[in-house]
């Protein structure tokens, strides 16, 4: 476990050393600080004519459900923008210590592949954490001047997190199979955006086909999570999800130390 | 120490290396000497545990490469050919992080990186970004981290390359002071460079070991040598007997063995066909085929002793 703490570590700090660090944490922030004014106006402006409307016609106000309207709408956007984002977090996770040439330090020192691949993918997901941060602030201000609940806020972090670490383990990877950042990248945008989608082909496809499609779609599982439940069976997919992306970084690690 | 034995390795079809075998005694220096692309890094690879071989086994401090490579990875200390540093990190922490890495005890970590820094003479640069060190230092760092955790092995691929004179003078020495207390294989592709620091020297080229001796007898031995390759048909210890009384012989080297009959490789200071063939025939062995093999150490010669870049 030290060891996997030492390479956690070590991760954080060339990530933080490094430009791109900033680079993603500005772009992840501006984004989902942009949808989250976005949202939050049109909310004003619903609830602004909804006052409006109740003195015209004398009613008493609706009190509009700023969970519903607002928070729950922002969660899909963040889980969007985390599609796009943590494929940049992922892509140098491996690729840049082959390039670098630093795997022959990690594969001759007494490290196990498990203890490499564990420290890489607890650094990614520490690090998809940290993006999340600026986000609690933005929603904080629903605290500070309303009165939303709170466990759907609760849930959809951690069903955030479930899903960062099914795309961390996927990108993770994608990024043990190559030395080149930008392949790494694409290659785990790629995919991310594919199980994305694939639930929209359940439309389209045969009685047989379509429960599958939308049971392996990513963002299904989701759904839940952003409305304040916390559903096993969504628990378990992103478990497995990550559990499997984990075992083929794991095996494709160790390959390189199979007999020829 | 080491021990080395019939090492192949294939690179999809491609052999990088063939039956290289090999010993290193405990505190000896030996250095692996060879043109480009002739299988250093191949082997160096294959017994630090980066990679397996195809066939063959080695092992160091009695632990099997491919069985007990944690074992291996504990004791042995590995400068790859391009240094392994982390550009974004400071000398210190990437040290840190390597002695972490390489389990050593929390309370003993400080002192182990001080070691190193000062073997490896980083203590002006501890500070400093790695990135932002030049080609020489980043090397120092490599080399530094190898010796983190005082392995008793220490594997050097190409230590000196890239660096100027004055800088090559330094680490030459650096590498002669850790002579007894680890067993160190460094590897080159001039000659002056292991005579310098080496005590003995294997040749190879083109995937295969070539020739094992001191550095001085390889350079006696290839400037005025004669090179002899024979079939013969009998026991190995008679083949060896009957050769060994001639004078002038310099070494006798069985390569392979099948079906009785063995390829064996003489190299003598004179030209000694006819004496070995009469001394062959007279001790009733088969002699299938003799023919000079000069071209080769000779030519091995030649790349080897091209002048040592920027001295
Ligand atoms: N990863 C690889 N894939 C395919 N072939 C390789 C690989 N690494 C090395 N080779 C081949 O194996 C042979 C031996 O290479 P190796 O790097 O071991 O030589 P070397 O003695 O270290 O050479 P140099 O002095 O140039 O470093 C070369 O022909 C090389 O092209
Ligand atoms: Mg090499």
């Amino acid at each position: 476990m030290k060891k996997v703490m030492a390479i956690l570590e070590k991760e954080f700090k060339s990530f933080f050393y490094s430009p791109l660090a900033y680079v993603v944490l500005a772009l992840f922030t501006a984004l989902t600080g942009v949808f989250f004014y976005l949202y939050l106006s049109s909310f004003v402006e619903a609830s602004f004519m909804d006052a409006i409307r109740s003195q015209q016609y004398r009613q008493p106000p609706q009190k509009l459900n700023v969970n519903l309207m607002l928070i729950r709408p922002y969660f899909w956007n963040i889980a969007l923008i985390t599609l796009f984002t943590l494929p940049i977090v992922t892509m140098r996770l491996f690729s840049e210590e082959k390039k670098q040439g630093t795997v022959e330090l990690l594969y001759t020192t007494p490290l196990s592949s498990t203890q490499i691949i564990l420290g890489k993918f607890l650094a990614g997901l520490t690090l998809s954490a940290a993006l999340l941060i600026p986000t609690m602030f933005f929603q904080g201000l629903l605290f500070v001047y309303g009165d939303p609940e709170f466990w759907p806020v609760v849930s959809g972090y951690i069903g955030l997190l479930l899903m960062g670490s099914a795309f961390i383990s996927m990108g993770l990877f994608i990024s043990t199979t190559t030395e080149n950042q930008i392949i790494a990248a694409i290659g785990g945008f790629a995919l991310a955006l594919l199980l994305w989608i694939i639930g929209w082909g359940a439309n389209f496809a045969g009685p047989s086909l379509a429960p599958l499609l939308e049971y392996v779609s990513i963002i299904n599982h989701f759904e839940d999570f952003a409305q304040g439940v916390v559903d096993t069976s969504h628990l378990a997919y992103y478990l497995l999800f990550t559990f499997v992306g984990i075992y083929f970084s794991l095996k494709s690690v160790e390959s390189v130390k199979w007999r020829a | 120490m080491i021990e080395v034995k019939d090492l192949t390795r294939y690179y999809g079809q491609k052999r990088a290396i063939s039956n290289v075998s090999f010993n290193v005694q405990k505190g000896e220096i030996l250095g692996l000497l060879g043109p480009n692309a002739a299988g250093k890094t191949t082997t160096m690879r294959i017994l630090t545990c980066y990679m397996p071989p195809t066939s063959g086994t080695a092992t160091i401090g009695g632990y099997d490469i491919f069985e007990q490579s944690m074992e291996v990875r504990t004791i042995t200390g590995y400068l790859p050919e391009n240094p392994p540093i982390y550009p974004d990190l400071e000398v210190n922490d990437y040290l840190k992080f390597v002695a972490k890495i390489k389990g050593v005890e929390k309370n003993r970590i400080e002192k182990e990186v001080d070691a190193a820094v000062e073997k490896a003479s980083l203590g002006d640069v501890r500070n400093r970004v790695i990135g932002k060190l030049s080609k020489g230092y980043k090397q120092r760092v490599g080399l530094a981290q190898s010796l983190i955790n005082n392995p008793q092995v220490v594997i050097l691929d190409e230590p000196t390359v890239g660096l100027d004179p004055k800088q090559i003078i330094e680490i030459r020495e650096l590498i002669r002071s850790l002579k007894g207390e680890h067993t160190i294989i460094l590897s080159s592709h001039i000659l002056p460079e292991v005579e310098q620091t080496c005590e003995r020297v294997v040749i190879i080229s083109n995937g295969r070991v070539v020739a094992e001796d001191t550095p001085e007898n390889l350079t006696t031995r290839m400037r005025g040598s004669e090179r002899v390759q024979l079939e013969v048909e009998g026991d190995e210890d008679a083949i060896k007997k009957a050769l060994g009384s001639l004078p002038d012989i310099l070494s006798t080297r069985i390569e392979t063995k099948d079906n009785g009959v063995c390829k064996v490789v003489v190299e003598s200071k004179s030209d000694l066909r006819k004496e070995m063939a009469k001394s062959l025939v007279d001790s009733n062995l088969g002699l299938l085929e003799l023919h000079p093999d000069k071209a080769t150490l000779e030519d091995i010669f030649l790349h080897l002793t091209t002048k040592e870049e920027g001295a």
